[in-house]
């Protein structure tokens, strides 16, 4: 299980009840639990959705989950009436390489996403949240399911929540391993116990979504940060961060670094700092050669692009991406080659299979690589990686496509003459696949 | 919708605000690559073939998913978009076999098309491609998994279209297959199989050669068969159909079916009879020779010459000596119209006799006469597609007219239509029906009293009296209805629910039967009681147009005895000579052989049947896709049969009926009235230049005989100079002969005269197994579908599964 | 219809297959959690758990087979006891994945997806199960182990052959 780490730098605001047996509702509601959907409550049936909404807006919180979209935003989509009913769904489905912070609020804070969610139920006027896990995290999903069991023990959820007049319900549900189903439409499809394949947009989710009801899907680490913001107000928590990137996020600081762990960091944070002196510097004092900054998907950095501040639009300004805040940092021992081997390896088990360029493309590429990395590749075949996820971008039916193709772009691009090395003969780094590999196959 | 305008490659188009930009592009001439995409069937955007460039929109957008709004601009053939289209190609082809000199969809296969379109054939791996053995899933479903580029048509054909739910996606990413309902491990021969309709719809969709039928795989090349547009010979739909046809050393062979063209009335459907069951044509049970029963009492092959002799002569004589009176005629459903009128003018006027009936499976005499004095009240085959309400009382389309059934879907699926069920049982398309009625067992004549209001009919028509008032409510709110008719009404209460339907303002109906051609059957006057028409028999009166064909044909004036009484005449020793031309009523009607051994019988079959083995003289006849003309379907839907198949040995039926005419010495010019206008009763003999190419061969030799002023003996065998007589003396028959002649459908309402007497419902009314539905199955065919090994294959692989409700959220996505 | 008679899951199973169906607007929605469950009861998804499954949502065999296909963790054949999934993605590589599975291999003498004769353990390579940051990690049946070391492995299938640590699916949540 995920440690629990600390470092002076950090700023606690999501974290704050993590250690504390928060777990347990009694310990919750001492630690303020609960207090936030009062005080939503408190505003008065007319006023509060709009100001659950305002103070959302207003703490610049953006999505945890990847892409970022400003949550306050998204919930404003929702149609206030709707002739169906109105979800609101929470994505625990952690499936990106490199990332493990919803683990750590499952474990630590689950009630601050059931309180999340019966937030963002007020919002938008949801009677119902799902908490979706990946099906790994069953120990998780039992410590939720323990949660929402002792939250309407209380009375908490359920009818009349809080003397509101409102009702909410939660249910837990669990995956059964697939990676594509963290994708929000997908998720849907998944939930209705359907073959994890997105859905064509438009219609969007906030219209149409869940059981065809209008549904807002948000992070978990979203949803966690909900009831801080509330309590803590918008203004003061986007103040934490830097410009439209409001607050604190956890990042989750792995491979070769001396401490790895889960770190609550401000928006904006220098990547440099983290890798250095949060997560203690490149383990056994060696040359740091690249960084994936957040999640399998999102292209690497070389060791010279790490002056950057950590947050959505530095990233994308700098051809990167924050995502899913999971940072992979590689020694000078890592053989590039390698590295984008196993990274295409993930998204060709992974591909839903639904498009034609991601199922075949992925496919391709990882052939492709494992030619080379086998030592049979000629120089031509970057070429044809390149190519082939050049013709992956944009083009697939959901951003799956992308979050394959970009960090092979990233590896084939900025590492080329690895390649051409490693193909000459000229092998860099230490092989860490053993030499006899049975690559992992889907199917039964 | 508002019509709005948009922009492609510098065109400005205007269309409905909403349309799919995939379609808007089509209609106006601009070809969008697509594989996924399906008319009708649920949107994907799997392939990402059908890219294009919008103006001002980040990425490229798929043409199948875009909705057009006001002022849009697209690009659909940059560098960019072709581009892409070819790197999805490439990418595609990475695993694909690319085998086309050897795969059935070679020369008609989408993805070759557009590979040799954007250039995509040169491949860039090295890696070997993934081979996996060919799957036979059933008699006629076989599936290559290599080739199938996953576009999921076959799913959704197979789901949204046939409400059958046989196929689906297995595993995921590059590993994902389509697979069948039933997996190896349960399966003795472990191998996957399918338990569905057997349709073949999805590999009539299926882009590639992934999906091939077991009948035409490996036969032939698309580029190597003659395409023979003519008409299903099964069910009483009459599915437009194309047939595929190679020759071989004994005439030629039907290899496939299919309606790509989606020219017909049955839009882009065929069931597995249509599609699969031609093969009893080339059994080698078929009839070949004519067979004459010897003293010995075997029957034995003869010269056609030698058998027709006997015939006529026999006839003659008996004719002569008891009268027409003791001679009784059934006719087929499978006959063309020219045929079944020849058949009854031939009985009437060379026999002289009105015993003559067929097989009824619907009662379409009552129906007429339900719809006597009304214009417009008859429903075609396509308006089941279009009509906003249904109602469908009695009957089991999805195993009796599949097409219909296919059409109702279709038609609520796509429209929103309202399909309303009465049924005595739970029938299949209850799962489409806004409302479903149990009806009560013998409760359809009470339901339609109820329907008309009479209350007091509630409790014996169903057993639910809340249900029952409930669905009343909802039909007649309803502003114009389409009422299907299953053939188990008939009678008074066929009439009792047709007389309600007529009160509501804008409703049409039809009566579904069994056969190809049991409508044209009823028409052409295979009945005692009826002419051509339902013209009903009684005194001419010289005056009155309806006694114009007894006039003509100089028949006798009482009307004749109908199926039942023939076999009742022939039990008494009443009936000299039966002849049936293909039917088989003694199994149908399960008669005691021995009923007919003082009985002339005369049969024209295909195979040996139950009536076939008890006949003095067996002529061996050819089968409706072995011959040209004219069927009816059960809706009144016109259409031209053309001759695909060929059998050395058979005849048409028209052929044998002639010759058997001119055996007995008659007048064959009066029979069939062919040759110059001086000849019998104004023939418009057009020379052949209206007649399909089908009938070329007879016509050139015809127009050769004329214009050498010799006597053009053949021509009395061209069923098209009949059709003139149809024409121009069967009420209802005002064809549109260019329409015909161009392979288009055109919908006849059924003519009757007046009821004069209520003669034709009280006969059915105490005679209800005067009718006689055949309840086929999909896999069953009357008499014939015994002689197709492929159906009796299939079978065995019909759907097991009991129909499973499933959610609504499943069904509508 | 949520009840049926003679089920092939244990009484309990049953009764929260009942109940889970009745949670949801659609009850296909119980279906990819059923399938674990099941699969935790029967040690894999039997063609009679498929059926039963199917059965209990009104849906087609099919439907579930071509669903429970899609999903990793599901499979239809039997695994050992304890199912040993070893990650091998790009967090736990660079920490030594790979040695740890390599060493697992070793340790039960069985390759990549097999199971030991005696049916007490099997092995897997997995993609990331998000226990990133202490990696290298592992999961038996449910519960993490990470932060792994040849040594801490051995220690750990021995205590798990010896039956002394309970799968968290046994255990109380904490
Ligand atoms: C392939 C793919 C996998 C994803 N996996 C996850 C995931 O595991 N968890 C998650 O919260 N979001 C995931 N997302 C992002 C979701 O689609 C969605 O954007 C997110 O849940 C929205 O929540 P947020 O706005 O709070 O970030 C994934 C997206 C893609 C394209
Ligand atoms: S890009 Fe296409 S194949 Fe890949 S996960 Fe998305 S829908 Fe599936
Ligand atoms: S042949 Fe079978 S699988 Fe194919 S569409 Fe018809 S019913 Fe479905
Ligand atoms: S079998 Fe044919 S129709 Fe079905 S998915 Fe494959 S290519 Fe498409
Ligand atoms: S529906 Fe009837 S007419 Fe059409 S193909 Fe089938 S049997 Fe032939
Ligand atoms: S036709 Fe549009 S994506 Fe396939
Ligand atoms: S990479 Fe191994 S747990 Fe995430």
């Amino acid at each position: 299980m995920p440690r629990l780490v600390s470092h002076p730098d950090e700023v606690i605001v999501l974290k704050r009840r993590f250690g504390q047996g928060a777990a347990k509702i009694d310990r919750y509601i001492e630690l303020d639990g609960y207090a936030a959907v009062q005080k939503a409550i408190a505003q008065g049936a007319e006023a509060m959705p709009g100001w659950i909404i305002d103070t959302m807006k207003s703490s610049g919180l953006r999505g945890r989950g990847g892409a970022g979209f400003p949550t306050g935003m998204k919930w404003s989509f929702v149609p206030k009436t709707s002739a169906k009913p109105k979800y609101v769904l929470v994505n625990g489905d952690e499936s990106e390489p490199g990332t493990c912070k919803d683990h750590l609020i499952f474990r630590e804070d689950p009630h601050a996403v059931i309180e999340g969610a019966m937030i963002a139920g007020l919002a938008i006027g949801a009677k119902t949240g799902f908490i979706y896990l990946r099906g790994e995290y069953r120990t998780l999903l039992e410590i939720m399911e323990r949660a929402v069991a002792d939250a309407y023990a209380k009375g908490f959820l359920g009818k009349n929540i809080f003397g509101s007049g409102l009702d909410f319900d939660i249910i837990t549900q669990t995956g059964a391993g697939a990676y594509e189903v963290g994708e929000e439409s997908a998720l849907m499809e998944s939930l209705e116990g359907k073959r994890g394949v997105p859905r064509i947009r438009p219609p969007f989710p906030a219209v149409v979504g869940l059981y065809d009801g209008p549904t807002i899907i948000n992070n978990a680490e979203t949803i966690a940060n909900v009831p801080h913001i509330l309590l803590m107000g918008g203004e003061a928590y986007a103040a934490l961060g830097t410009e439209r990137n409001g607050g604190t996020r956890l990042f989750g600081i792995s491979g070769h670094v001396e401490r790895p762990g889960v770190y609550e960091l401000p928006m904006g944070y220098s990547l440099r700092r983290a890798i250095y002196e949060v997560a203690g510097g490149v383990r056994g004092g060696k040359q740091l050669k690249a960084v994936v900054p957040g999640g399998a998907s999102c292209p690497v950095l070389r060791a010279d692009e790490i002056d950057i501040g950590l947050d959505f639009d530095q990233l994308a300004k700098a051809g990167s991406m924050l995502g899913s805040g999971g940072i992979v940092v590689l020694d000078e021992t890592v053989s590039i080659v390698e590295f984008a081997l196993r990274t295409i390896q993930f998204y060709q088990h992974e591909s839903c299979g639904w498009c034609i360029p991601c199922r075949e493309g992925t496919d391709w590429i990882k052939k492709t690589l494992t030619r080379v990395y086998e030592g049979g590749g000629a120089k031509k075949d970057i070429d044809t990686v390149q190519y082939i996820a050049e013709n992956m971008m944009g083009r697939t039916f959901c951003p799956f496509g992308d979050a394959a193709a970009m960090p092979t772009l990233g590896f084939v691009k900025k590492f080329r003459k690895e390649f051409e090395d490693y193909i000459e003969g000229k092998k860099a780094g230490t092989a860490l696949m053993p030499e006899e590999r049975d690559l992992i196959g889907v199917g039964h | 919708m508002a019509d709005v305008t948009i922009t492609v490659d510098g065109k400005k188009i205007t269309a409905p605000a909403g349309s799919l930009l995939i379609e808007v592009c089509k209609s106006a001439g601009i070809e969008i690559p697509a594989f996924c995409y399906y008319p009708g069937l649920s949107l994907q955007a799997a392939c990402r073939m059908c890219v294009v460039r919008q103006e001002k929109v980040p990425k490229l957008q798929t043409a199948c998913t875009t909705q057009i709004a006001e002022g849009q601009v697209f690009f659909t053939d940059t560098p960019e978009v072709i581009q892409a289209r070819k790197a999805t190609l490439q990418m595609l082809l990475g695993n694909h076999p690319l085998d086309c000199p050897v795969c059935d969809a070679g020369g008609e296969c989408e993805l070759q098309d557009m590979t040799f379109k954007y250039g995509a054939a040169d491949s860039f791996y090295a890696e070997p491609k993934n081979h996996r053995e060919e799957q036979k899933w059933s008699p006629v479903v076989y599936f290559d998994r290599p080739r199938c580029i996953l576009c999921y048509r076959c799913v959704r054909t197979c789901s949204e279209g046939m409400d059958v739910f046989a196929l689906a996606v297995e595993n995921r990413g590059s590993s994902s297959t389509i697979v069948p309902n039933v997996p190896a491990k349960l399966t003795p021969d472990n191998l996957a199989h399918l338990d569905c309709e057997q349709c073949g719809m999805c590999i009539d969709v299926c882009p590639v050669g992934a999906l091939t039928s077991g009948t035409y795989r490996y036969k032939t090349r698309p580029w190597e068969m003659n395409h023979v547009a003519t008409v299903c010979t099964h069910c009483g739909d009459g599915c437009k159909t194309t047939l595929g046809v190679r020759s071989t050393a004994d005439g030629s062979e039907i290899v496939r079916g299919d309606n790509r063209d989606k020219s017909g009335i049955n839009s882009d459907f065929l069931c597995n009879k249509g599609r699969y069951a031609f093969d009893f044509a080339n059994s080698s049970e078929r009839i070949t020779q004519p067979l004459v029963r010897q003293p010995n009492g075997e029957l034995k092959a003869v010269s056609w010459e030698e058998a027709l002799t006997c015939v006529g002569k026999k006839f003659a004589e008996l004719r002569d000596t008891r009268g027409g009176k003791t001679i009784g005629v059934i006719g087929g459903n499978r006959l063309t119209n020219e045929e079944a009128y020849l058949l009854q003018k031939f009985a009437r006027s060379v026999l002289h006799t009105n015993n003559i009936d067929h097989h009824r499976t619907a009662d379409y005499v009552a129906f007429a006469q339900s719809l006597a004095g009304t214009t417009g009240r008859a429903a075609s085959l396509r308006e089941t597609l279009t009509a906003p309400a249904v109602l469908l009382v009695g009957g089991d389309p999805t195993n009796q007219s599949p097409a219909t059934a296919w059409n109702l879907r279709s038609n609520v699926r796509l429209n929103g239509a309202r399909l309303y069920i009465a049924n005595t049982a739970e029938i299949k398309l209850r799962r489409q029906a806004s409302a479903f009625l149990q009806v009560a067992e013998y409760g359809y004549g009470a339901l339609a009293a109820f329907l008309a209001g009479d209350d007091s009919a509630a409790n014996i028509a169903a057993p639910d009296s809340a249900a029952l008032a409930s669905f009343r409510d909802a039909i007649r709110s309803e502003e114009s209805l389409l009422v299907l008719i299953g053939n188990d009404l008939r009678g008074a209460e066929l009439k009792r629910l047709i007389d309600f339907g007529l009160t509501i303002p804008g409703t049409k109906f039809a009566l579904l039967a069994d056969y190809a051609n049991s409508r044209g059957a009823a028409d052409m006057g295979l009945l005692p009681d009826m002419l051509p028409g339902y013209t009903p028999i009684g005194p001419i009166d010289t005056q009155d147009p309806s006694s114009r064909i007894a006039l003509e044909y100089r028949s006798p004036t009482t009307p004749g005895l109908d199926l039942l009484e023939i076999f009742e005449a022939a039990e008494t020793g009443n009936l000299s000579a039966f002849y049936v031309v293909g039917s088989n009523p003694i199994a149908r009607y399960a008669v005691d052989p021995a009923t007919l051994k003082n009985t002339f019988v005369v049969v024209q079959e295909m195979f040996l049947t139950e009536t076939a083995a008890i006949a003095d003289v067996v002529l061996p006849a050819a089968n409706l896709y072995e011959k040209s003309g004219s069927v009816t379907n059960s809706y009144g839907d016109l259409q031209q049969v053309k001759k695909a198949g060929d059998r050395a040995g058979v005849r048409s039926d028209f052929e044998t009926i002639v010759r058997i005419a001119d055996k007995m010495g008659a007048d064959v010019r009066k029979l069939v009235p062919f040759g110059p206008v001086s000849n019998a009763g104004g023939t418009r003999a057009d020379m052949g230049q209206t007649r399909g190419a089908q009938s070329g061969e007879a016509d050139r030799h015809a127009v050769w005989l004329t214009a050498n002023n010799l006597e053009p003996r053949l021509s009395p065998f061209d069923p098209s100079a009949i059709l003139d007589e149809i024409q121009r003396l069967v009420p209802g028959y005002e064809i549109l002969r260019l329409q015909l002649l161009s392979g288009n459908d055109q919908h006849l309402s059924p003519a009757a005269a007046p009821i004069r007497d209520n003669a034709g419902l009280v006969q059915i009314s105490n005679r209800r197994d005067l009718v006689l539905p055949a309840g086929d199955t999909l896999f069953t065919s009357g008499s014939l579908g015994r002689y197709s090994a492929i159906l009796n294959d299939l079978r065995q692989f019909r759907p097991r599964q009991s129909l499973i409700q499933i959610d609504v959220q499943t069904a509508s996505d | 219809m949520s009840t049926i008679a003679n089920s092939i899951f244990s009484p309990e199973l049953a009764a929260r297959f009942d109940k889970l169906v009745t949670l949801y607007p659609v009850k296909r929605s119980a279906l990819v959690p059923m399938l674990l469950y099941a699969q935790d009861e029967v040690g894999y998804v039997s063609e009679a758990v498929i059926q039963e499954v199917a059965q209990r949502l009104d849906l087609f065999d099919l439907d579930v087979r071509s669903v429970l296909s899609y999903y990793s963790m599901l499979r239809t054949k039997p695994a050992g006891k304890y199912n040993v999934q070893v990650c091998t993605n790009i967090s736990c590589m660079l920490r030594g994945g790979y040695e740890i599975l390599d060493h697992c291999k070793k340790k039960l003498g069985i390759e990549n997806k097999q199971t030991t004769p005696d049916g007490q353990f099997s092995l897997e390579e997995v993609e990331c199960i998000g226990d990133c940051c202490s990696a290298p990690a592992m999961q038996v049946n449910y519960e993490f182990h990470d932060e792994l070391t040849p040594d801490k492995v051995d220690e750990i299938l021995d205590q798990y052959a010896a039956g002394k640590i309970l799968d968290s699916t046994q255990k109380d949540g904490k």
